[in-house]
């Protein structure tokens, strides 16, 4: 009797390539916009600390819509939005860009915690030291405030690598997303499905411990 | 170069069944959470009373959901499950995934919670005669509770915001409603502009009631 057809084939060596290159896009896609999401939204906690009116009526609630929308509304949202204004981007750029803003929206909090940090007092004796305001934010405010909010930002960072695995709703292939590719072809769900979570868990785990270490040892 | 049509009219004629999908959202949000609030209870006490493997299995729940992306927990709950022949309905995938994941984060917050309520309290109820489980119930999670309140919003916050992944699995919640009308119609933009709009409103609404709660709970 002829063996009948088969639609599917077996995980083999060739999907954990398959999968550990889309761990790499999981990864170059949450490097990026955790880069450039810390520096935008250091500038926003700046900004919010200084408290003009117009970053208080306008930045403040703009960045709270960032927080209180899902981010996979966000992502459908701009997806959608860019080629109105004639924008052509592909997944991964609109990915970039959204995953950018949410990021420096929950930074842009844990940058104003960190200035806030810095005791009034102390920046008065940098001033009067002779440190002009600049000076003062370089290496006065900026080694005290990052100190004291480094677990947080550890903390949002990581919540970045792991929200990243929503850009696969745009089409953009990173590692849950050649999960569920490998999932539909091989029909072996729970094989893939842990090899994926072992390296989310891999990557996240070890980084949120080092950072409860440096906390306690900060704290005492 | 702004060419776009914006359809609004298809977006106001579905809106009744895009409330009627967010409370949809609200119920598994809360169900999730009251159910997560339980099983972090049990986990936080597992893991500051006993040792052994009872203890284990409670830190890889707490460890794996906080260091794995909600959308493969859900994927576990919904692909994983699969091998062991339990095929849950998408509205079960998502409540299961969400308290999943609310469990995990709501044990490390109870476990700062009991930690911050002094040791004698213990002392004290138990040389009064109470039992452990009276201490625990009547004591301590009382003023865990209250301790925990504002993290325990935010985390409500949380799956509220993460009840949008039912859009990937097949769950007609407010996402996953929106996605659907979007497809019939293809004005995917507006629907969910107005599907962000109403998360917003959902958001604030609960932020809000919180706030009244605690003036009226925390009334001395």
């Amino acid at each position: 009797m002829e063996t009948p057809i088969s639609f599917f084939s077996s995980f083999g060596f060739q999907d954990v390539l398959f999968m550990a290159e889309a761990a790499w896009r999981t990864l170059i896609i949450s490097v990026i916009s955790i880069s450039l999401g810390t520096l935008l939204g250091a500038t926003f906690g700046w900004m919010l600390y200084e408290g003009r009116i117009w970053s208080t009526i306008v930045i403040a609630p703009v960045l709270d819509v960032f927080r209180s929308v899902p981010l996979i509304i966000q992502l459908v949202l701009f997806y959608n939005f860019a080629p109105i204004v004639g924008l052509n981007l592909d997944a991964f750029e609109s990915g970039l860009v959204v995953l950018t803003l949410y990021t420096a929206a929950l930074v842009a909090n844990v940058a104003r915690g960190g200035i806030e940090a810095v005791g009034v007092p102390m920046r008065r004796a940098a001033r009067s030291l002779g440190l002009s305001y600049w000076q003062d934010l370089r290496y006065v405010v900026f080694p005290i405030g990052a100190r004291a909010v480094f677990p947080s930002w550890v903390g949002v960072a990581l919540g970045v690598l792991k929200d990243s695995a929503l850009v696969s709703v745009l089409g953009y292939v990173e590692l849950l997303r050649a999960s569920q590719i490998l999932m539909t072809r091989t029909q072996e769900p729970l094989l893939i499905i842990s090899i994926a979570g072992a390296f989310y868990f891999a990557l996240s785990y070890p980084i949120s411990r080092y950072s409860a270490k440096l906390e306690k040892g900060w704290s005492q | 170069m702004f060419d776009y049509n914006f359809h609004w009219s298809p977006v106001f004629k579905s809106l009744p069944d895009l409330l009627a999908a967010s409370l949809m959202t609200l119920q598994v949000a809360a169900l999730s959470m009251v159910l997560g609030v339980l099983i972090g209870l049990a986990l936080s006490v597992i893991r500051l009373t006993v040792r052994g493997p009872l203890y284990w299995f409670a830190t890889a729940w707490i460890e794996t959901a906080r260091n794995t992306p909600a959308l493969f927990q859900l994927f576990f709950f919904g692909f994983g499950l699969g091998a062991f022949g339990w095929h849950l309905s998408p509205y079960m995938i998502v409540l299961a995934g969400l308290t999943f994941n609310n469990a995990g984060y709501l044990a490390e917050n109870f476990r700062g919670g009991f930690q911050a309520v002094p040791e004698t309290q213990m002392r004290a109820a138990r040389s009064l005669g109470m039992s452990l489980w009276q201490t625990y119930t009547r004591i301590l999670v009382p003023q865990v509770l209250r301790i925990v309140y504002y993290p325990m919003t935010n985390q409500l916050v949380w799956a509220v915001l993460m009840s949008s992944l039912g859009m990937l699995v097949g769950f007609r919640e407010l996402s996953g409603e929106t996605q659907f009308f979007a497809s019939r119609t293809y004005r995917v933009f507006e629907y969910f502009a107005i599907a962000a709009l109403i998360y917003y409103v959902l958001v604030k609404f609960i932020l809000m009631a919180s706030r009244l709660l605690a003036a009226k709970l925390f009334r001395y």
